[in-house]
């Protein structure tokens, strides 16, 4: 053997080659990512911006939202979820791919590149999506002045964390399913859907009854959205609360990145 | 003689209940060409999973290249090339992509790879088709290059689990070309397969698996030797005749096998068996004398035929 291959070399970097083919793979489908990404936010802030939100100020003025203006207010849900529908779409299906429909990981695995490699470098390349779908979706906001550039750049990684939290979830979970129609459908409607219209992000959590309040207090929307309107806004959340709702997230991100990692290379090495 | 390149004692592999590799042991000698043939669900596909450093064992030992491939995954896999049943090509990238995004698995340097990929190219002949999308290709091709592919790292070893399945026969001659090639240059060959003329094309060398177990391990030649006749006579009398002549058949040769299309008779002499027989008057209503082949030495040994 003289190919000059330096395993020590591959244990360091082996996530990043799995990165950078995952990135390349996405490259492909530039075209509809941008258009997702840039279109998404155009309807919403479209549609919430002009139309509900003259409606709901129209109501009740800002006196729901702590003085801000309503558009504003969902401004960081909308971030943060934008970052966690980014990352799903490369964590879930990538995943089911390399295990079951084109089986990718098993050819990169034959390498000397592991599992956990695998489900990290996976990770990393979903990340980059919701970076750049976040970065989009924040110059919009700018464009159309619902934020002021300046501290409201925090939004962008706060956004990135709340993603980043569900989509190691979602790495696990997609390494452990083997039948992935009724996952499909389970998650996009009974997971997907709740969370966005529960997690505190068209009103204040607080203003729903208490016994749906949980929903928003285990979904990584609703941590990433008061994070982020209090880092933009100053919207009075106490700074225990802080410590808890990042506390949360990082809680979440680790957790599910180690049990992704296990799941990786329980299933490769069947 | 110097040490074995793989080295397998008691190799032992359990689902649950389902023992799928029964306590096996052979050895792979440097440049050698290798086989494991048998029929699907004798146990080749795992203990190929197994030697390619990706799957666990429940017992037994395992050294390819002097480790145990379950502690050094890693190490092992950097000298091994893989070809699994099952192409996983990445379809929607171009030839030369998936061969280069491979190489950089191993953290080979860009200028290697793209050497390599050159030659690679050539020796899979698929020059032409360097930019065409891997889901475009025709089986033979794909195929061709999922060899390629393995080879990219110029591995120690070249583990291939069933090369030509699936492939009509002009690609099968092509690969059986391809990696006939690469035995010339001293590339050690692992193979499963449960095609017997591919074991007789390609291995020095192989053992016949059934249930897990080994039944036997020679090379094809010897094997066919021993467990068989020179040649052998293959009547048909029409399936509800097959078995109402067959008693009388049983008597003229040293072993008989009667399928259920045709009657396989093992002799010495294959046409001095047949005139026999027509002077019987049992009058078949075709023959064909051929020499023996692994095939037989299957049936031999497990009663069965390798595909049914």
């Amino acid at each position: 053997m003289n190919a000059g291959i330096d395993v020590p070399q591959i244990q360091r970097f082996g996530a990043l080659y799995i990165a950078s083919a995952r990135l390349k793979s996405m490259s492909k489908w530039k075209t509809i990512i941008a258009a997702v990404d840039v279109g998404n936010p155009l309807f919403y802030l479209i549609a919430v911006g002009i139309g509900i939100g003259v409606l709901v100020e129209q109501g009740s003025g800002t006196s729901g939202t702590n003085g801000i203006k309503y558009i504003a207010f969902i401004a960081p849900a909308l971030l943060a979820n934008t970052a966690i529908t980014g990352i799903m779409d490369e964590t879930v299906f990538p995943t089911i791919e390399g295990f079951k429909w084109r089986k990718l990981f098993f050819a990169q695995n034959s390498t000397p590149i592991t599992g956990r490699q695998i489900a990290i470098g996976v990770y990393l390349a979903a990340l980059c999506r919701a970076i750049f779908s976040v970065t989009v979706y924040y110059i919009l906001l700018l464009a159309f002045d619902v934020v002021n550039f300046g501290i409201s750049v925090l939004l962008m990684p706060i956004a990135v964390l709340g993603g980043g939290a569900f989509g190691a979830l979602m790495l696990f979970a997609a390494a452990k399913i083997e039948k992935e129609d009724q996952f499909f459908n389970i998650l996009g409607r009974l997971v997907i859907m709740p969370m966005f219209l529960f997690s505190g992000t068209f009103f204040p959590l607080s203003s729903m009854p208490i016994y749906l309040q949980p929903i928003g207090w285990i979904s990584p929307l609703w941590h990433a959205t008061e994070l982020g309107r209090e880092a933009a806004f100053d919207y009075g959340i106490s700074s225990t609360m802080v410590i808890v709702h990042l506390a949360f997230l990082i809680t979440m991100l680790v957790t599910g990145l180690t049990l992704a990692t296990r799941q990786f290379e329980k299933r490769l090495a069947k | 003689m110097s040490k074995p390149l793989i080295s397998v004692r008691g190799l032992t592999k359990k689902f649950g209940d389902f023992t799928a590799v029964d306590g096996i042991d052979f050895d792979v000698a440097k440049g050698e060409s290798f086989g494991l043939l048998g029929p699907n669900g004798a146990g080749k596909s795992t203990t190929m999973r197994i030697l390619a450093a990706t799957s666990t064992r429940t017992s037994g030992t395992v050294e390819i290249l002097d480790k145990d491939p379950e502690l050094f995954g890693p190490l092992v896999r950097a000298h091994l090339g893989v070809v699994p049943q099952q192409d996983n090509l990445d379809g929607e990238l171009t030839v030369t992509e998936n061969l280069y995004i491979y190489g950089r698995y191993f953290g080979l340097s860009k200028k290697f790879i793209k050497g390599k990929i050159e030659e690679l190219l050539e020796f899979a002949q698929l020059e032409e088709k360097r930019d065409v999308k891997v889901e475009a290709l025709s089986g033979g091709m794909k195929r061709r290059l999922t060899i390629a592919r393995g080879l990219v790292s110029e591995p120690d070893i070249l583990l291939l689990d069933e090369p030509t399945t699936g492939l009509d026969p002009q690609a099968r001659h092509i690969l059986w070309d391809r990696l006939f090639r690469l035995k010339e240059q001293g590339v050690t060959l692992v193979l499963t397969t449960h095609f017997m003329d591919e074991a007789e094309q390609l291995c020095d060398r192989l053992v016949v698996m059934d249930n897990g177990a080994i039944m036997a391990e020679g090379s094809p030649s010897g094997l066919i030797k021993e467990y068989s006749s020179k040649e052998v006579l293959e009547v048909r009398f029409g399936s509800d005749r097959n078995k109402e002549v067959a008693p009388q058949l049983s008597q003229m040769c040293e072993r008989m096998e009667t399928l259920p299309d045709r009657v396989l008779m093992y002799t010495e002499d294959g046409e001095a068996l047949l005139e026999q027989i027509m002077q019987a008057k049992l009058h078949p209503t075709t023959s064909l004398v051929r020499r023996s082949s692994l095939e037989d030495v299957f049936l031999r040994l497990t009663g069965r035929t390798l595909i049914e």
